[in-house]
């Protein structure tokens, strides 16, 4: 071997590596969420991973998701957005005024009502951009300004209840329409209806739904990097690539099982599903994401690579309007009614997600895939806790401190790197 | 005691996967003028940071012997305690505090916790005369030019009661005049008994005032020598490890049609629009040609280069760009850069890179379209593009994923020149492409600036070191008070020309405002 070929071979060697020790952080939070849940697992008797309440877990959690997607995008883009919450219960009031007092069409209520949380978001944007001002005073003063306007909408009085069709957005489960498998005929009461926790009877659709999504997960990851490899670079080792794999196989398995084994795969789980898999293509793979980045890391000197900054920015309110909004129908749809207290201190929660999943304040560094686990960190601890019945007061503490120590266990080991 | 006020003894220091600094000696003796100077990413900077103690005891490895007893510093405050001061190259102040209160910052003169506003001002006017610097101690740092600035840190330094004084590369962004003065202040301080170090990759300075000269090459001291037996050519020698016969690689320029044109120019101050920072300038580039624009601190040329490059400095511009005899519309740095030009800025840092993000993200960064399809990014073009530039402009790093700001100057340079390189312009504005970098990386600069040129580039050069525009242009132009006051052909120009033009050119601009 000449020493030219030994050199571009270790210099792929390095590459690689590099590349795997940028991707640790992530392993690092599915791992500690991992932990998370087994303690909770441990501390509830077993009460976390029943599949009730695993469904519970995502519905419980599901706007805050929605909502740390477009936070995830102003982190990164070196804003902040405080008016997430406002904006979502003024929506969630909007459509039940629609839907209620005027009865609308739920599907068109429901457009409408995204479309003008993206105004909102617009509008913010538009003095964030433009005017220069910054983002915590335009978005402070719109989480003042939303909360008023919830206020004045309701009146006072909770609007509800909401067409059934609408209710489903967050109390439905997709239909099974391969029939349920009965593996375990349940044990039947006196009434001759089946016993509740007996037997087992799965939902076919939605392991089907799980295969398909492991087979096409290792289908995607099998051609990446044989796609990688025949342009002469080196993958991460097969070993580590066939683990990591397996391991992500198995628990998406092991949650559809349990998804499967109550009523199926939430609706609200497949919005969430599609919307995460669409925000991460969009940070990873687009050249609007790759943007974005570039802008919070150095706004200058992306502004004078030619990227319209001001517009960037602009975009990324919107959506991020555009996502409070529906993060307010679900929650609506959730509790079947529109409240003036809905939504209240949301944006502190959505705000801690994506911190706990490695964003850095100063905008440029952040991932989906991290501000999703954040949130679900920061959702199995309320679960786990609220089951073992630690009073309120003590929850918010733990969570603050669970918030200072991810950002900070993140730092040092930044440092020491 | 030893004449030695300092000693370092074996200093190695590991990075992740880089060893910065290998058993690295220094010694420096009581009352003299050290010069430290090496390539960029030689380790200059990383041997004064474990000196200061940015890099704490038992980080490194070896021995630090100061005024003969042996220190282990934990931070920056054990160092100043003894009277080790270290001035940044990049200055340390805060802008919108008064010169007063940078200079005691973290210093104050302060009883109990309450400072003494009269006993600051009267430390601060002695500390300001010392320098020989005529400023009132209440004005804001921001209304101060760089070279006050710098000796503003100076000030700082003394009011710690400095015995030793580091200062990394203090003259990279100061004039001609501002170094001067700088270098003769550290030589009168030198009869008062203070011992400096310097970093610096300017040889003349360094020959003018250094009692010593230590050269650090790929993290190992290499050699010291004593003032008598310096040359200029031994110094380039030791630093780049081989024999530099010419300090600018050789060309032989084929100059076609006029690329780029400038007819008229006229820009105004953003913040006072009433005055004219560039005045009516008429310039072109031609095909394969180097162009070159010389002139002094604040003559304009940054200024007018962003006014073009999609209005990104000033108000009320005026002015025709013309790109192969077109008019072209310049006004947004997308349609500058999509008619076919690009900027690589002066001030990498702040300008040129997004320094959390690595080099393949940079390079690609002005030029997405080039690497994706519909708004999707094709990870392994993107990849070949980003190890292609790698290559060709020889950037040094373990591999494209390594995050920029931990490079070197010099490979920072080549980040910013390889972004513009992929956005393929056909005009390349180069504003001070080498400053702040090493001899070796500046002929590696000059090269790939010589191969863009025979690729039939236009290429419109400033810089503020006249011999590298002597050196590698075809022809200059000379700038001052944002007017053209000379055009030469590079052959038949020299520094007196350029300075002759630059004078004739102020004696005629105060006419011309004369006579408005």
């Amino acid at each position: 071997m000449t020493t030219d070929t030994a050199k571009q071979v270790s210099a792929a060697r390095a590459s690689s590596r590099d590349a795997i020790t940028a991707n640790l952080r992530e392993y690092g939070l599915i791992i500690a969420l991992i932990a998370i849940m087994l303690f909770f697992q441990y501390m509830t008797n077993g009460v976390l991973f029943r599949p009730v309440n695993l469904t519970n877990i995502v519905l419980q959690n599901s706007y805050i998701v929605v909502m740390a997607l477009g936070m995830l995008l102003v982190i990164v883009a070196g804003h902040i957005d405080l008016s997430v919450g406002s904006v979502a219960g003024f929506i969630g009031a909007a459509a039940a005024v629609l839907m209620v007092d005027y009865g609308f069409n739920p599907f068109i209520a429901a457009l409408l009502c995204i479309a003008l949380g993206a105004v909102i978001g617009g509008v913010q944007g538009y003095f964030v951009a433009y005017m220069k001002i910054p983002s915590f005073i335009v978005t402070l003063a719109g989480m003042l300004v939303f909360k008023g306007l919830l206020l004045w909408l309701l009146g006072g009085r909770s609007l509800g209840p909401f067409p059934v069709e609408f209710q489903m957005l967050s109390a439905g489960f997709i239909p099974d329409f391969i029939g349920p498998w009965t593996i375990v005929e349940p044990a039947l009461n006196a009434n001759g209806r089946p016993n509740p926790g007996t037997g087992i009877v799965l939902h076919a659709t939605t392991l089907i739904i799980g295969l398909i999504i492991v087979a096409l997960m290792l289908y995607f990851a099998l051609q990446s990097r044989r796609n990688r490899e025949s342009h002469g670079y080196e993958a991460e080792p097969f070993g580590f690539f066939a683990l990591k794999n397996a391991v992500i196989a198995i628990i998406v398995l092991f949650l559809m099982y349990k998804f499967a084994s109550y009523k199926g795969l939430p609706n609200v789980l497949i919005v969430m599903g599609v919307l995460i898999a669409g925000f991460v293509f969009l940070t990873k793979r687009m050249t609007f994401g790759r943007r974005i980045y570039a802008m919070g890391g150095n706004i200058k000197a992306a502004s004078l690579s030619g990227i319209m900054t001001e517009r960037l920015t602009f975009y990324v309110f919107s959506i991020m309007g555009a996502l409070a909004g529906l993060a307010g129908l679900i929650y609506a749809a959730r509790l079947n009614q529109a409240t003036p207290k809905a939504g209240v201190g949301m944006e502190l929660d959505v705000i801690a997600a994506v911190f706990v999943g490695g964003a850095s304040a100063m905008g440029g560094i952040g991932e989906v895939a991290g501000a999703v686990i954040g949130a679900f960190i920061m959702g199995v601890m309320n679960n786990g806790m609220g089951i073992m019945g630690i009073n309120i007061d003590w929850q918010q503490v733990i969570k603050g401190l669970v918030l200072l120590g991810a950002v900070a266990f993140d730092l040092y080991n930044k440092k020491k790197a | 005691m030893s004449d030695n006020i300092l000693e370092m003894r074996g200093i190695t220091k590991v990075f992740p996967g880089v060893k910065a600094l290998e058993n690295v000696n220094l010694k420096v003796k009581r009352g003299e003028i050290h010069a430290i100077c090496g390539e960029n990413g030689a380790g200059k900077s990383t041997l004064m940071k474990v000196l200061s103690g940015v890099y704490p005891y038992g980080s490194y490895d070896g021995e630090i012997h100061y005024e003969g007893k042996e220190c282990r510093f934990t931070g920056i405050h054990d160092s100043e305690k003894l009277g080790i001061v270290i001035i940044h190259q990049e200055l340390a102040l805060v802008p919108m505090l008064s010169i007063a209160e940078n200079m005691f910052l973290g210093n104050e003169q302060a009883k109990g916790g309450i400072i003494s506003w009269g006993k600051t001002r009267r430390r601060a006017r002695e500390l300001l005369q010392k320098v020989g610097l005529r400023e009132d101690p209440d004005t804001l740092i921001t209304n101060i030019g760089t070279g006050k600035q710098q000796l503003v840190e100076i000030a700082k330094a003394l009011a710690k009661d400095v015995k030793l004084l580091i200062l990394d590369e203090p003259t990279a962004s100061l004039s001609e005049k501002d170094s001067q003065a700088l270098l003769d202040l550290l030589l009168e301080f030198k009869t008062q008994g203070m011992t400096s170090i310097m970093i610096s990759h300017k040889l003349n300075e360094i020959k003018r005032i250094a009692d010593q000269i230590t050269v650090i090459r790929d993290g190992q001291s290499i050699e010291t020598m004593d003032r008598e037996h310096v040359t200029e050519d031994r110094i380039v020698t030791s630093m780049v490890g081989r024999a530099l016969e010419n300090r600018y690689p050789h060309r032989s320029p084929k100059i076609g049609e006029t690329m780029f044109e400038l007819r008229n120019w006229s820009v105004h101050h953003p913040l006072h629009p009433e005055r004219q920072v560039i005045k009516n300038v008429n310039l072109n580039v031609r095909k394969g040609e180097v162009v070159g624009i010389a002139g002094l601190m604040g003559a304009g040329r940054t200024e007018l280069a962003m006014s073009v490059f999609g209005k990104s400095y000033g108000v009320n511009i005026s002015g025709e760009v013309l790109l192969h005899g077109k008019k072209v519309d310049t006004s947004t740095v997308g349609k500058a850069v999509k008619a076919g030009l690009a900027y690589a800025t002066e001030d990498r840092k702040i300008y040129g890179l997004n320094l959390i993000d690595h080099i393949k993200h940079n390079v690609t960064v002005a030029n997405l379209s080039g690497v994706s399809n519909n708004g999707v990014i094709d990870d392994m073009r993107e990849l070949k593009v980003a190890n292609e530039y790698r290559a060709k402009t020889n950037i040094r790093s373990s591999s494209v994923y390594q995050i920029t700001g931990n490079l070197s100057g010099g490979n920072q340079q080549k980040v910013v020149l390889s972004k513009w390189l992929f956005a393929d312009p056909d005009v390349l504005i180069l504003d001070e492409p080498t400053r702040g970098i090493d001899v070796g990386a500046k002929y590696e600069i000059y090269t790939i600036i010589n191969k863009l040129a025979a690729d039939g580039k236009a290429i419109l050069m400033i810089s503020s070191e006249m011999p590298e525009l002597l050196g590698i242009c075809d022809r200059i132009y000379v700038l001052n008070e944002g007017r053209i006051v000379g055009e030469m052909n590079a052959a038949d120009a020299s520094q007196e020309k350029i300075m002759r033009a630059i004078v004739r050119g102020e004696a005629r601009g105060e006419q011309l405002e004369a006579a408005q």
